[in-house]
C-alpha cells in the first residue's frame, strides 16, 4: 500500500518535472517559406501565405514563427535565400513552387541538420542520397475535377470558359482535372480553353473572358493569379465563376461559385510533427481531397441562385457529395494532357 | 596649380552621383519607416547581403555579370546610334541555343560543349540582334519597336519550347509538369571558385570587356561605328556603309547578350526554365544592363564597377526583404529611385566640371591636352 | 456564328485598344516635343492604381478618373525636369520611372488595400439610336466611357498639334529648338507641358484599365503594356492617324489570337500568342517607303548657345 503512494507520488513527481521540463525547454518552431509570386495573389503564394498564418494562430505564436520571402521568381536569387534562411538556424525552409527542385538539390546537402519542403513534386531527391528533403505534390486536378463537375450542372447553355496562364505544372494538371469533371458529367458541354501565355498578363486574361463570353460561355474557370482580371469581367457581364486555388468570395460575392482551395495547413502540420519527431525527410506527401488539401468552399447563395429552376439541389452534398466520396476512395482516375 | 584645381574639383563632381545616391536612400528610408521597418536594421542587412562576407561577395558578382554582358553590348550599340532595348530577348535566345547544344550532344567533352554553348549563345544573340538591325538598316523599322516585340516573341517561344518539346521527361514521368528542361550534363557546368557560388563567367565578362574597349577605340570597325553613331552625314560622306553599321551595332550588342545567356545558364542554373515571363531566368538584365552602361558612361570598362554596384544594390536588396520584412516592391521602387537620382544628377557633374575648364581657359595659359578636349 | 464572331473581334479589338491609344497619344506629344519618355508603363501604373484606390474608397468613377489625371501629371511634370532641367539621359531616366512606378503602384497597393478585389468600374454605354446600327453599330457604339474618350482624342489631338498654336510650337520644339527658341518661344516650358500632358493621358489610360476594362488592380497590372504604347508611336510614324491604326491593329490581332484559341485551333497557344508582335513589325517593314518625320531633336536635350 505504502509502495503505491510512493510509486504514485514518484510518478506524479517526474510527471510534473517532465511537463514542466518540455516547457521550459520549448522553443518556438520556427519556418521560413520562399514564394514565386506576392502573398496578395489570391492564389498560389496566397494560399501557402494564409496557412502559414492559420497555423501560427492555432498553434500560438509562442510556439510557431514564420519567415518569408516573396516574389522570388529568379532563381538565383531563390538560392540565396533558401542558403541564408540555412544558415540562420529555421527548423523547416519551404521552398514553395515547382521551378526551386534544381536550386534546392544543390543546397540541401550542404545544411543536413536543417530540414526542407518542397512542392509541387514528388521528388525528394532521396535517390540521389539527400535526407534532408521533404517533397509534397498536390492534386491540383481534383479541385479541377469538383469545380467541373458543378460547372457542368450550373451551365444552362452547356458553354463553358477556361482561362489558363501557361499550360505547364499545376495549372495545368486543374484545367485538365476541370475538363475531364465537366465531360463525366455531361459529355456534351464544351470546354473552351485559352492560355494567356504567363502568369501575370491580366490585361489578356481579361479579355479572354470577355471572348469566352461572346463565345458563349456562361461560366468560367481561370488559374493562377491572372484569375482576378477574368473575373473583373465575369462580374460585369453577370457570368458565373469558379475559383481555384485560393477563396475569391470576397472578390466578387455575386457570382463567385465555389473555390477549390490549396489547404496547406495539413502539410504544415504534419511537417511540424514530423520534423519535432526528428524525421528531416525523405518522405513524399501527396495532398489531395481526402486529406482535406483540396478544400471546396461554396458560396451558398450564389450556388443556389445558378441552379434555380434546374432539377439539382443547391447543396454541396448534392451536387457534389457522391464524387467527393468516389474521389477519397481513389475510384476516379484523371488523366493530364 | 590650376591643373591641381582642376582635377580636385572633378574628383568632387564625380562625388555628384554619389550624393544622389544618397538622397535616393534617404527617401527609401523614409519608405521603409512607413512600412514599419528600421532603415538602419534594413541598410545593414543591404550591405551585408552585397558584402558582408564571402557567400555575399560572389553572389553579387554572379549578379553583376548579365549586366555586364548586357552593358557591353548597350556601350556598342548606343556609341553606334541604336537603342537597344532587346536585351531580355537575346538573353533567352542565347541561354536557349545554350540548352539545345548542351542536352543534344551529351557524349561530347566538357570543354567542346561550353566552348561551343557559349559560342551558340554569342551566335543567336547576334541573329536575334541582327534581325532588328536589319529591320532597322533596310526597312526603316525603327529598333526600340522591334526590339521590344522581340522580346516578347522570345518569351512565347521560349514558354512554347520549355513545356513542349524541350521538357525534361524526368517532369513528365513524375507529372508534375514544370516548364523546364533536363538538367544539363555535369561537364558543362562552368568552373566555380569553390565554396562559394562564383563562376568563370566573370572572367569571362571582364574578358569581353577589354574585348569591347579594344574593338570600338582600336579597330577601324569601331572607329566607325562611333562615328555612326556621333554623326550619321558626317559618316555617310566619308563613305561609310552606314546601314551595314546599323545592322552591326544591334548584332553586336545582340551577341554580348546572348552570350551573357548562356554563360547565365552554364553558371549558375544548369538548366533553362522559365516562370512565363523572361525575368525569372533574366532577372530584369536586360533593362538594368542598360542602367549600368550608362552609369559606366558608356564605356566598357566603366561598365565593369557599375555592372558590381548595380549587383551589389540587387543582391542586397533581397536580403534587406528578407531581413526586415518589407515588400520586395519596395526595392524596386528603391532601385528606380536611385536610377533616376543618378541620372538625374549627372548635369550638375558636367557642369562643374565644364565650370572649371571654361574658368581655367580663360585664364589663358597654354592649353594643356585635357583643356583642347 | 460567324458573323456574331466577327463583330465580337473587332469590338474586342476597339476595347483593347482604348489604353494603348491613351498612352501612346500622350507619348506623341512628348516626343513631337523633342522628348522620349521610357517610363510610360509606369505611369500607366500610378494612374491606375489611384483611380482604382480613389474609386474603392469614394465610390466615385470621376474622381478616380482625376486622380489618375493627376498622378500622371505629377510624374509627367517628375519627367520634365529630369529630362529637360537636369538635361539627364531620357532613355534610362524613363527606366528609372518605370521601375519606381512599378514598385511604388504595388508598395501602395499594399500599404492601402492589402488584398486583391473588383470594382463597378464604367460599364459599357449603349449611345442612344447609333448603337442600333447593325454592324457598325455593335463594334463602335456599344463601348465604355472611356473607349470613346479614347477616339474622341485622336482628332482632338490632332486638332491641337496641327491647328492650335500650342500644337505648333510643341511641334516646332521638336523639330527645331533653336530655331523656336531665337523666335522666342520658351522651350523648356513647351516642353513641360507636353511631357506633363504625356503623363495626364498615361495615367488615364492606366484608370482605363483599373477602372474600366479589368476593374481590378494588381501588382504589374499593365504587364508591359507602356513600352508598347511607346512602341507604336513609331509605328505611326509620329502622325495620329498611324497611331489609331496601330493601336487598332494590335489590338484586333490580339482579339483574332484569342478567338482562335476558344474556337480550339491546333496550332499551340504560344504562336497564337506571338501573331500580334509579329504582325507589327511585318506592317511596320512594309510600310517601309513612307516618309516619316521623326522629330529631329528627339531626345537631345536642348542647351542654349550649343549648335
Amino acid at each position: 500500500m505504502q509502495s503505491k503512494k510512493t510509486f504514485l507520488l514518484i510518478a506524479g513527481i517526474l510527471f510534473l518535472v517532465f511537463s514542466l521540463g518540455i516547457e521550459v525547454r520549448a522553443e518556438p518552431f520556427r519556418v521560413a517559406v520562399i514564394l514565386p509570386s506576392t502573398i496578395g495573389d489570391l492564389a498560389f503564394s496566397q494560399s501557402m501565405y494564409d496557412s502559414l498564418v492559420a497555423v501560427q494562430k492555432e498553434m500560438g505564436p509562442k510556439n510557431f514563427q514564420f519567415n518569408y520571402s516573396e516574389k522570388l521568381y529568379v532563381l538565383a536569387d531563390a538560392g540565396v535565400a533558401l542558403r541564408d534562411y540555412a544558415t540562420k538556424g529555421y527548423d523547416l525552409v519551404i521552398a514553395h513552387g515547382a521551378q526551386y527542385g534544381s536550386v534546392l538539390a544543390e543546397i540541401a546537402p550542404d545544411f543536413p541538420k536543417v530540414s526542407f519542403a518542397w512542392g509541387n513534386s514528388r521528388d525528394n531527391f532521396s535517390s540521389k542520397g539527400v535526407k534532408n528533403v521533404f517533397a509534397f505534390e498536390i492534386h491540383a486536378e481534383q479541385g479541377g475535377y469538383l469545380n467541373g463537375v458543378l460547372a457542368a450542372k450550373i451551365t444552362r447553355k452547356g458553354i463553358i470558359g477556361v482561362i489558363g496562364p501557361m499550360n505547364a505544372g499545376d495549372c495545368k494538371m486543374y484545367v485538365s482535372g476541370f475538363k475531364a469533371g465537366v465531360l463525366a458529367t455531361n459529355p456534351k458541354a464544351t470546354v473552351n480553353i485559352t492560355w494567356t501565355g504567363s502568369f501575370s498578363d491580366v490585361a489578356l486574361a481579361s479579355e479572354a473572358a470577355q471572348t469566352h463570353i461572346n463565345a458563349g460561355a456562361d461560366i468560367l474557370t481561370g488559374a493562377a493569379q491572372i484569375q482576378a482580371g477574368a473575373v473583373g469581367v465575369a462580374r460585369q457581364r453577370g457570368v458565373y465563376w469558379l475559383a481555384s486555388q485560393a477563396d475569391q468570395t470576397s472578390l466578387a460575392p455575386e457570382i463567385v461559385v465555389a473555390s477549390a482551395i490549396y489547404e496547406w495547413r495539413p502539410l504544415l502540420r504534419t511537417l511540424v510533427k514530423e520534423i519535432k519527431g526528428g524525421t528531416r525527410g525523405e518522405k513524399v506527401f501527396t495532398l489531395d481531397y481526402s486529406n482535406d488539401s483540396i478544400r471546396m468552399i461554396i458560396n451558398q447563395s450564389v450556388l443556389e441562385k445558378a441552379l434555380r429552376g434546374k432539377a439539382e439541389k443547391g447543396t454541396e452534398k448534392a451536387l457534389l457529395g457522391k464524387t467527393e466520396k468516389d474521389m477519397k476512395e481513389g475510384k476516379i482516375k484523371i488523366n493530364i494532357e | 596649380m590650376k591643373e591641381m584645381d582642376q582635377r580636385i574639383v572633378r574628383v568632387l563632381a564625380s562625388l555628384t552621383p554619389v550624393g544622389a545616391f544618397l538622397l535616393a536612400i534617404l527617401i527609401g528610408a523614409v519608405m521603409l519607416v512607413i512600412f514599419g521597418a528600421n532603415p538602419l536594421i534594413a541598410f545593414r542587412a543591404l550591405v551585408s547581403g552585397a558584402f558582408g562576407n564571402m557567400n555575399a561577395l560572389a553572389d553579387t558578382l554572379v549578379k553583376a555579370t548579365p549586366l555586364l554582358f548586357v552593358g557591353l553590348g548597350i556601350c556598342i550599340a548606343f556609341r553606334g546610334g541604336v537603342l537597344n532595348i532587346g536585351g531580355e530577348g537575346q538573353l533567352v535566345v542565347g541561354a536557349l541555343s545554350a540548352a539545345l547544344i548542351c542536352l543534344n550532344f551529351p557524349n561530347w567533352p566538357g570543354w567542346a560543349l561550353i566552348m561551343a554553348a557559349l559560342l551558340g549563345g554569342l551566335f543567336a544573340g547576334a541573329i536575334y540582334g541582327g534581325i532588328a538591325g536589319f529591320l532597322k538598316a533596310y526597312f526603316n523599322v525603327n529598333e526600340i519597336l522591334s526590339t521590344i516585340m522581340l522580346n516578347y516573341i522570345a518569351v512565347f517561344g521560349m514558354n512554347y519550347l520549355l513545356r513542349g518539346p524541350l521538357i525534361d521527361p524526368m517532369q513528365i514521368k513524375l507529372g508534375s509538369f514544370i516548364p523546364e528542361t533536363a538538367r544539363f550534363p555535369r561537364a558543362t557546368d562552368l568552373p566555380r571558385l569553390v565554396p562559394t557560388r562564383l563562376h568563370l563567367g566573370v572572367g569571362i565578362a571582364i574578358l569581353f570587356a577589354v574585348l569591347v574597349y579594344i574593338l570600338l577605340w582600336r579597330t577601324t570597325i569601331g572607329f566607325r561605328i562611333r562615328m555612326v553613331g556621333k554623326n550619321i552625314r558626317a559618316a555617310l560622306g566619308a563613305g561609310i556603309n552606314v546601314k551595314g553599321y546599323m545592322v552591326l551595332g544591334l548584332l553586336l550588342a545582340g551577341s554580348l547578350a546572348g552570350l551573357g545567356g548562356a554563360v547565365e545558364v552554364l553558371g549558375v542554373n544548369h538548366r533553362m526554365f522559365t516562370d512565363g515571363s523572361a525575368f525569372g531566368f533574366t532577372g530584369s538584365a536586360g533593362f538594368n544592363g542598360i542602367v549600368a552602361a550608362l552609369f559606366g558612361q558608356l564605356h566598357p570598362v566603366g561598365t565593369i564597377p557599375a555592372s558590381i554596384m548595380l549587383g551589389a544594390l540587387l543582391t542586397g536588396a533581397n536580403q534587406m526583404q528578407r531581413v526586415v520584412q518589407v515588400p520586395s516592391a519596395l526595392v524596386g521602387a528603391l532601385n528606380g529611385l536611385i536610377v533616376v537620382f543618378v541620372v538625374g544628377s549627372e548635369i550638375l557633374r558636367l557642369r562643374q566640371v565644364r565650370r572649371v575648364d571654361r574658368t581655367l581657359r580663360v585664364a589663358s595659359t597654354p592649353l594643356s591636352e585635357e583643356e583642347k578636349r | 456564328m460567324t458573323g456574331f464572331t466577327a463583330i465580337d473581334i473587332f469590338s474586342s479589338g476597339i476595347r483593347l485598344a482604348t489604353p494603348y491609344l491613351y498612352a501612346s497619344i500622350g507619348e506623341n506629344f512628348g516626343q513631337l516635343s523633342g522628348i522620349l519618355n521610357l517610363g510610360v508603363d509606369g505611369i500607366m501604373l500610378m494612374g491606375a492604381y489611384a483611380a482604382f484606390f480613389t474609386t474603392v474608397k469614394t465610390g466615385s468613377l470621376v474622381l478616380g478618373l482625376l486622380a489618375a489625371g493627376v498622378v500622371g501629371a505629377l510624374l509627367g511634370l517628375a519627367m520634365a525636369f529630369i529630362s529637360v532641367t537636369m538635361k539627364a539621359e531620357q532613355g534610362i531616366s524613363g527606366i528609372g520611372l518605370y521601375l519606381f512606378g512599378l514598385g511604388m503602384s504595388e508598395l501602395l497597393f499594399k500599404k492601402t488595400l492589402g488584398e486583391v478585389q473588383t470594382v463597378a468600374g464604367f460599364a459599357p454605354v449603349y449611345i442612344p439610336w447609333l448603337s442600333n446600327i447593325p454592324v457598325v453599330g455593335e463594334i463602335l457604339f456599344r463601348q465604355n466611357v472611356l473607349a470613346y474618350g479614347a477616339f474622341a482624342l485622336v482628332p482632338v489631338s490632332w486638332f491641337v498639334l496641327y491647328k492650335t498654336p500650342l500644337g505648333l510650337k510643341v511641334r516646332a520644339v521638336g523639330q527645331n529648338p533653336e530655331g523656336a527658341d531665337s523666335l522666342g518661344v520658351s522651350v523648356a516650358r513647351v516642353r513641360y507641358l507636353a511631357v506633363t500632358i504625356g503623363g495626364i493621358l498615361s495615367g488615364i489610360a492606366g484608370a482605363s484599365l483599373s477602372i474600366a476594362l479589368l476593374n481590378v488592380f494588381q501588382e504589374n497590372l499593365t504587364y508591359g503594356m507602356g513600352f508598347i504604347a511607346v512602341a507604336l508611336v513609331y509605328f505611326g510614324g509620329w502622325r495620329l492617324s498611324g497611331l489609331l491604326t496601330g493601336a487598332i491593329l494590335f489590338s484586333m490581332v490580339n482579339a483574332l489570337q484569342l478567338w482562335a484559341q476558344v474556337r480550339g485551333i491546333k496550332i499551340p497557344s504560344e504562336f497564337a500568342l506571338m501573331i500580334p508582335y509579329v504582325i507589327t513589325i511585318l506592317v511596320l517593314a512594309a510600310l517601309a517607303k513612307r516618309r516619316i518625320h521623326a522629330p529631329a531633336a528627339l531626345n537631345k536635350p536642348f542647351e542654349r548657345g550649343e549648335g
